[in-house]
């Protein structure tokens, strides 16, 4: 096989790889934090990747009208929640983060769309709608049975997949959109040329890998929510709410999410289904590293980039079924390596 | 009873069949189906706990068998039946080797993955027409008559229901049932009862894929077209949800569930577009939400929620006449039951046992005393097969324990109870026990679907009655374990420990919790049970219960024994004051001041 | 001042019933042990009086009624529990376990968190050796006072002590004892639940000892402590005619 074409392949695989990683670690994060699988982590790519499409064009994202549904909602949940333990004075804070904070964000996006702002701007609103839509989806479905078991919320992120992609298809229609790539750049670095946005992919992993680690290294926040992924109980004990964690590693995985969209819709079309498989590919990463160990999830996701990209071009109608088939070895190696035995249970 | 449950409902869909117009009928045509397919899940998922995303793959398969055969090879659809199933079976079996042993999550992501590669591959390999699919499937024609029309195949998919829901009540009213349901490895307690988990679960799973099979096989031939969309992810998903729409636990739930799911979806996909205007999927979000509310408000689903304003089927009676089960031989009283030579179990470099030996003899009572911490439930852990020592023997009846697994120590004649009552709460107190004699019968899921194993049921039941009445709770056999207080609970957990046939009871922490009178109720049952010949071993926190129960003690502490007796000699004995009352030195400067 | 106040406190796992109405009063200030066989309900009262069993009975701290608080809320206003199993968090340095335990005064934007690490590191030589180790890295008596040292970072008012001589050798549990007894000096009461009877009473101003969920014996720790009757709780060695 010509060697030119696999570095190609190579790099696209990479690249791709590099936005399933982002992914891969935002669900290891959320998992360790609330035991949610979050396969609907998808959606939050497909609304920012379209947001930014409808930017573009010069339109609002309409996805903007379910930012507010929600908004109002958990505000007058929460408000009336606080009313009846006789925490009144909560409300304010309650307003701020989940009115006022979208209502601008949603202010903003209606103002700025006929403008077509520059390139980043647009950017910047889509990441932004999805990362205040996060905690909110998160506060909805998912806090009023937080402590259920892991499978309870697996269904739950199951179903509010189909509602979200649902919603996506009413709010951006069944067109798919592709957007001119953000590095529109092909540098030479010998025989191989590589294309401006791999980098970018690249680029983006290492800095989001850089500020997560930052952040939960080096922040009283991020080691909070750490600590709760850690140990529930010691966390309360100190203090660290937990829908607050929840909500936190909500607000974090939409935003990677939302900018893994960004630099999705710059190499492929985005559909408003597309997340889906995006997602669970994600998950594939995630697996790699037994939803514990973010290396491993990182390398996984950047391998079944890899191998969908050779697949694709050495048997293109099957790249789905080789990639999720590969599944299977990983799978074998975890139950040889997690082999039940009695004593690993609690009595 | 169940047989006039079932005669209604033959009534009813005889009833529909004449009166509902072709339309309709073919919409129940569709949930008939899908019923099929949701049964294997109420019998994987709903009673075993498997969840499976899976099954719609296995619908394909089966499907897309019959459709090639009959195409290319022009086999009667009769004999693709077979062959459909073998091919299931086999793919069923692969993918239950490969993720049943997973754990919790892992499982249900398995199943997610190949249900989507299976998907590609049906929709991507020539020889199945990609994704155009197959077309122009003949018919069925059963002895000369050809189902051609909705009716036909509908008396033919809904015998296959009823069929399916029969064979999947009779495999949980049977032992294997109870096997099924006995909560496989998110508990110790299915393996310390015997029951082989990893055989039980394989079985269901391939159980739930023929199911899968036969559903797919009718599909073929009732639409005459196949083509991938119907057994991708989505479709596996969809299955699912019908169960949290009808209740996972109910096999009437199933059938709830997929009309509920067929028939709203259908509703609302003529509804939505005529008030708004809008074609789009709508309808998916509509049932999206309802999932989540039923997540969070009705759990159970549909049909479980409506049963429980409903007052209870009186149950069958246990058949008194039954013959009784063999039972071992038991052995003479002082003779050497169990030896524990100097058995050591560490973690890492931790010894929680470290060094312990003791032995006991038929008839006793002993109890293991020490303060918290002292490696009492690791000890257990090791003389029940739970955990394996590190170093020592521990030998039953003289034969050594070492490298066996909690169902085969049960085997030998050692059974054990638990701290936390481990019942199956939604069982009945006697199928609970029935599930203690789960090694003395045989019979699998074939036998139990094909009701074969009646005999050897009428034994089991028959026994879980006897040492039910043996432990004074035979008025309660039939109410659900989870509604009794706790102390009668921990006895009804002997009653099932009993039911094994053992020559020595385990029994961790049996007071824990209890009241006065049921501690007094308890001691009482105990020295009852020595009485009638049984050997029993306690691990116990509660002294006052302890020292005036039983014939000797071992009292732990840091993992050593650091004494042996009679209770007053080791009530009396100054080590074992010291350790439960501390060892801080006298002369520590702790005098506060003034 | 009482700084706590339980009436009428009862709490269950699941269908067990583990204390039965209990009453119990710690005063401003003071060291009150709760001591008693295990299995009799101790770490459960402290669990509830945490909030993190449902627990009935009213329960006031400094006057204030707990019902209403959550878990972090009773945190944020002094009241800290060290737990029986430590919970720390085992992956993260002791430095950082330390940091978090001064995350509910950070939420208050109640500044002092260096100030409050450098006393935990003077009280507790060894942690500042170690600052850098993980704690799953540390000995059983490290890892004490490493809970301890966490729970302080939280200004407690008033502290929740639950069998810290669990699985420790008698020179560290006198050294833990040491620290606890000084703590008072500080202004910080302590509520101990210890099934070492000895040191418990030692330390403590008043006492409380309990049996199958209910307080039997109470008074001050002196009078206790030369109480013959307790050593025939532990030992389980009461009327003949009880059981059986």
């Amino acid at each position: 096989m010509d060697s030119q074409i696999a570095l190609i392949l190579i790099e696209d695989g990479i690249a791709s790889g590099a936005i399933y990683a982002l992914l891969a670690l935002t669900m290891v994060l959320v998992f360790a934090t609330t035991r949610i699988l979050l396969v609907s982590q998808g959606e939050f790519v497909t609304f920012a990747a379209l947001s930014f499409a409808s930017f573009q064009l010069g339109v609002t994202p309409q996805i903007v009208w379910l930012l507010g549904a929600l908004a109002v909602i958990v505000s007058v949940w929460d408000s009336v929640d606080a009313l009846r333990e006789g925490l009144g004075r909560r409300i304010p804070s309650i307003l701020a983060f989940n009115l006022l904070l979208p209502a601008a964000v949603i202010a903003l996006s209606l103002w700025a769309a006929p403008l077509k702002p520059p390139v980043l701007v647009q950017a910047a609103l889509s990441v932004a709608i999805v990362t205040v839509l996060g905690p909110l989806v998160y506060r909805v479905a998912f806090q009023p049975v937080a402590s259920s078991s892991v499978r309870t919320l697996f269904v739950i992120a199951i179903a509010l997949h189909f509602v979200l992609q649902g919603f996506g298809l009413l709010f951006f229609g069944a067109e798919g959109f592709r957007a001119d790539p953000l590095l529109d750049i092909d540098i030479s670095l010998g025989p191989v040329l590589i294309k401006g946005q791999a980098i970018l992919s690249l680029a983006t992993l290492a800095v989001l890998t850089a500020g997560l680690y930052a952040f939960f290294e080096f922040t009283l926040l991020g080691k909070a929510l750490r600590a709760t992924a850690i140990n529930r109980v010691g966390a309360r004990i100190v203090g660290i709410r937990t829908p607050l964690a929840g909500k936190m590693a909500f607000a974090l995985s939409a935003f990677v999410g939302g900018v893994s969209g960004i630099l999705a819709i710059g190499s492929t079309t985005i559909y408003y289904d597309s997340g889906f498989l995006i997602g669970l590919k994600a998950v594939l990463g995630a697996i790699c590293g037994a939803m514990l160990s973010y290396p491993i999830a990182i390398a996984g996701s950047i391998g079944v980039g890899v191998l969908e990209a050779l697949a694709a071009f050495w048997a293109s109608a099957f790249t789905e079924a080789v990639v999720f088939s590969a599944l299977v070895p990983v799978l074998l190696w975890l139950s040889l390596y997690a082999a039940p035995t009695e004593e690993g249970h609690e009595l | 009873m169940r047989l006039r449950g079932l005669l209604i409902i033959a009534a009813l869909i005889i009833a529909a069949s004449l009166f509902l117009p072709p339309f309709y009928i073919t919409l129940a045509n569709y949930v008939g189906l899908a019923s099929i397919v949701v049964l294997g899940l109420v019998l994987l998922g709903g009673a075993g706990g498997l969840m499976s995303f899976g099954q719609a793959a296995f619908v394909g398969l089966a499907a897309y068998a019959t459709a090639y055969l009959t195409l290319s090879y022009g086999l009667s659809p009769w004999l693709t039946l077979p062959v459909g199933l073998v091919l299931t079976g086999i793919l069923a079996y692969v993918l239950g080797a490969l993720t049943l042993r997973l754990t919790g999550h892992y499982l249900p992501i398995g199943t997610l993955a190949w249900s989507i590669s299976i998907y590609y591959v049906f929709a991507n390999v020539p020889a199945l027409g990609k994704h155009d699919g197959l077309a122009d499937i003949p018919g069925l024609s059963l002895f000369g008559l050809q189902l051609n029309s909705g009716r036909g195949f509908f008396y033919l998919i809904w015998a296959v229901v009823l069929l399916a829901v029969v064979s999947i009540e009779n495999i949980l009213d049977s032992r294997f049932g109870r096997a099924v349901r006995s909560g496989g490895r998110t508990t110790p307690m299915a393996e310390a009862l015997g029951v082989d988990t990893a055989r039980v679960s394989m079985a269901i799973f391939v159980y739930a894929a023929l199911l899968a099979a036969v559903s797919g096989w009718l599909y073929a031939h009732f639409l005459r077209f196949v083509n991938p969309t119907p057994f991708g992810l989505s479709a596996s998903i969809e299955y699912f949800f019908m169960t949290v729409i009808g209740g996972a636990t109910s096999t009437w739930g199933a059938i709830v569930g997929a009309v509920f799911y067929i028939i709203g979806k259908q509703w609302l996909q003529t509804l939505i577009p005529a008030l708004t205007g809008r074609v789009g999927q709508l309808d998916v979000i509509v049932f999206g939400l309802i999932i989540v509310g039923i997540l969070h408000y009705a759990r159970q689903g549909m049909v479980p929620f409506v049963l429980q304003w409903m007052p209870r089927r009186r149950p069958r009676d246990v058949d008194t006449n039954a013959e009784p089960l063999r039972r071992r031989a038991q052995p003479q009283a002082g003779t050497e039951l169990l030896r524990v030579a100097n058995v050591e179990k560490r973690f890492g470099g931790l010894a929680a046992v470290n060094g312990v030996s003791f032995d006991i003899r038929a008839g006793e009572i002993v109890a293991l005393i020490g303060p918290n911490g002292a490696g009492k439930t690791t000890m257990f852990n090791l003389i029940t097969g739970v955990a394996p020592q590190t170093a020592g023997e521990v030998s039953f009846c003289g034969q050594s324990l070492r490298g066996r697994r909690s169902r085969q120590v049960l085997q030998q004649g050692v059974a054990r109870t638990f701290q936390h009552a481990l019942l199956r709460p939604h069982m009945s107190v006697l199928e609970n026990v029935a599930l203690g004699a789960h090694t003395r019968g045989r019979s699998g899921i074939a036998r139990a679907a094909l009701r074969l194993d009646r005999r050897e049921e009428r034994q089991l039941l028959g026994e879980a009655r006897r040492q039910l009445e043996r432990v004074g709770l035979g008025d309660v056999m039939h109410v659900q374990a989870d509604s009794l207080p706790l102390g009668k609970q921990r006895v009804v957990e002997i009653a099932r420990a009993l039911a094994a046939d053992p020559l020595l009871l385990l029994l961790d922490e049996p007071a824990a919790g209890l009241r006065y009178e049921e501690k007094v109720s308890l001691a009482k049952l105990l020295t009852g049970l020595r009485a009638e010949g049984m050997t029993l071993l306690l691990v116990e926190h509660d002294m006052e219960f302890v020292m005036n129960l039983v014939d000797r003690l071992v009292v732990m502490d840091f993992g050593e024994k650091i004494a042996e007796g009679r209770p007053d000699e080791v009530q009396a004995n100054p080590r074992v004051i010291e350790a439960y009352l501390g060892g801080v030195d006298e002369c520590l400067p702790l005098k506060r001041a003034g | 001042m009482f700084a706590l106040e339980a009436r009428g406190l009862s709490a269950a796992y699941g269908k067990a019933t583990v204390l039965r109405d209990v009453d119990i009063k710690v005063a401003e200030g003071s060291i009150v042990s709760l001591i008693g066989p295990n299995g009799a309900g101790k770490t459960t009262m402290l669990t509830a009086l945490m909030g993190l069993l449902k627990a009935s009975g009213s329960v006031t701290y400094y006057g204030e009624s707990l019902a209403s608080l959550s878990v972090e809320d009773r945190v944020a206003r002094g009241l800290c529990l060290v737990p029986e199993r430590r919970e720390l968090f085992g992956d993260m340095s002791i430095r950082d376990n330390l940091a978090l335990g001064g995350f509910s005064q950070w939420l208050q934007r109640k500044g002092g968190r260096a100030t409050a690490l450098a006393e935990v590191f003077e009280r507790f030589p060894r942690l500042r050796e170690r600052h850098l180790q993980a704690a799953n890295t540390l000995s059983g008596g490290e890892r004490q006072m490493l809970a301890l040292g966490r729970a302080l970072m939280s200004r407690p008012k008033l502290l929740m002590l639950d069998e810290p001589s669990l699985g420790l050798a008698p020179l560290i549990v006198r050294e833990i004892f040491r620290i606890i007894a000084d703590l008072r000096s500080t202004g910080v009461s302590i509520l101990l639940v210890e099934q070492n009877a000895r040191a418990a009473l030692e330390i403590a101003d008043y006492a409380y000892v309990l049996e199958s969920g209910a307080v039997t014996l109470q008074g001050s720790a002196q009078e206790l402590a030369g109480n013959s009757r307790i050593i025939d709780t532990y030992l389980g060695r009461r009327k003949a005619e009880a059981v059986a």
